[in-house]
């Protein structure tokens, strides 16, 4: 656990969203809301174009402490607040910019982590927090087994 | 019109058992981008202490949503589905989802609000293996807009 304290940043990171990410992810999570990939749909409801599912970011989001920690199994609380739709406009995409810093670390050693989720600099998800359990000298070292 | 507050605490039944695969977990961790091999190498799995594969933070949706569906398509509770968007997602495992749990889920209304015009419904998925073993709970908050 050394090295990690309050304030400890994680590695941030880019994620590239397109139309074909989300025609995928709707098929691997059986989500086929029309919002999500018809752009007819999607704007006949008021939104201004095809929409990520909120689900598909927040996956996307917790890669920052999943990728950090090295053991995916090591999220055992993770939430967020759908703050704003990411609009996915065909072909640009769009692009999901995810900072994590640590928020505290509790007396058993577990470590919450505050993920900042912005897309052209706004927030996406708010409240984004994660509860993660690292091994021993984790948490700086991904991979580590 | 205000959603009836007499649905908070309904419990729905259990949902029909789910197993889960080492390729539905692989096909779900590409849908995501991410090349993690404990999501698709069962080797790389067992080396940080897991029995097989196991499946991303937040995988439990595939069969939490479906169940949520009870909720959200109950005719009695009146929610219409076109203005529905997700407002909150919380998991809270108790382990990882992995490969070869047979789950089911359990989901109850924890709460009903309106707040700025708009309905909240806040759900609770208790998911389980068959054999009884707590995996995580799913707290889900979906907002209808401006129903009332």
């Amino acid at each position: 656990m050394s090295g990690v304290e309050v304030g400890t940043e994680l590695p941030a990171q880019d994620f590239p969203i397109t139309r074909r990410d989300l025609v995928r992810y709707a098929g691997a999570s059986r989500d086929f809301n029309p919002i999500h990939w018809n752009e007819r749909v999607a704007k006949s409801v008021g939104l201004p174009d095809v929409i990520a599912h909120g689900m598909f970011t927040m996956a996307s989001a917790i890669r920052v402490v999943t990728d950090w920690a090295g053991d995916p199994g090591a999220v055992i609380e993770y939430g967020v607040r759908f703050t704003r739709p990411v609009v996915v406009p065909d072909p640009d995409g769009a692009t999901l910019h995810v900072r994590g810093a640590v928020r505290a670390v509790r007396p058993d050693g577990l470590v919450e982590v505050d993920l900042t989720c912005t897309v052209q600099g706004q927030t996406v998800l708010a409240k984004a927090r994660a509860l993660v359990r690292l091994r021993d000298g984790g948490g700086a070292q991904p991979g580590r087994a | 019109m205000a959603l009836d507050q007499s649905f908070v605490g309904r419990v729905y039944p259990p949902t029909a058992p789910y197993e889960v695969a080492r390729e539905k977990i692989r096909e779900f961790a590409d849908a995501i981008n991410d090349p993690n091999p404990a999501y698709r190498d069962p080797a790389a799995a067992r080396a940080l202490g897991h029995d097989d594969v196991i499946a991303p933070p937040t995988f439990a949706i595939v069969v939490t949503l479906p169940a949520g569906h009870q909720v959200i398509d109950d005719p009695d509770l009146g929610i219409d589905y076109s203005r529905v968007v997700h407002g909150e997602q919380r998991f809270e495992h108790v382990r990882p989802v992995r490969a070869g749990d047979v789950l089911q889920v359990v989901v109850s209304v924890d709460d009903i609000r309106s707040a700025g015009g708009n309905d909240l419904v806040s759900t609770r998925a208790e998911v389980s293996t068959v054999h009884g073993e707590a995996v995580l709970t799913a707290f889900g908050t979906l907002v209808a807009r401006g129903t009332t």
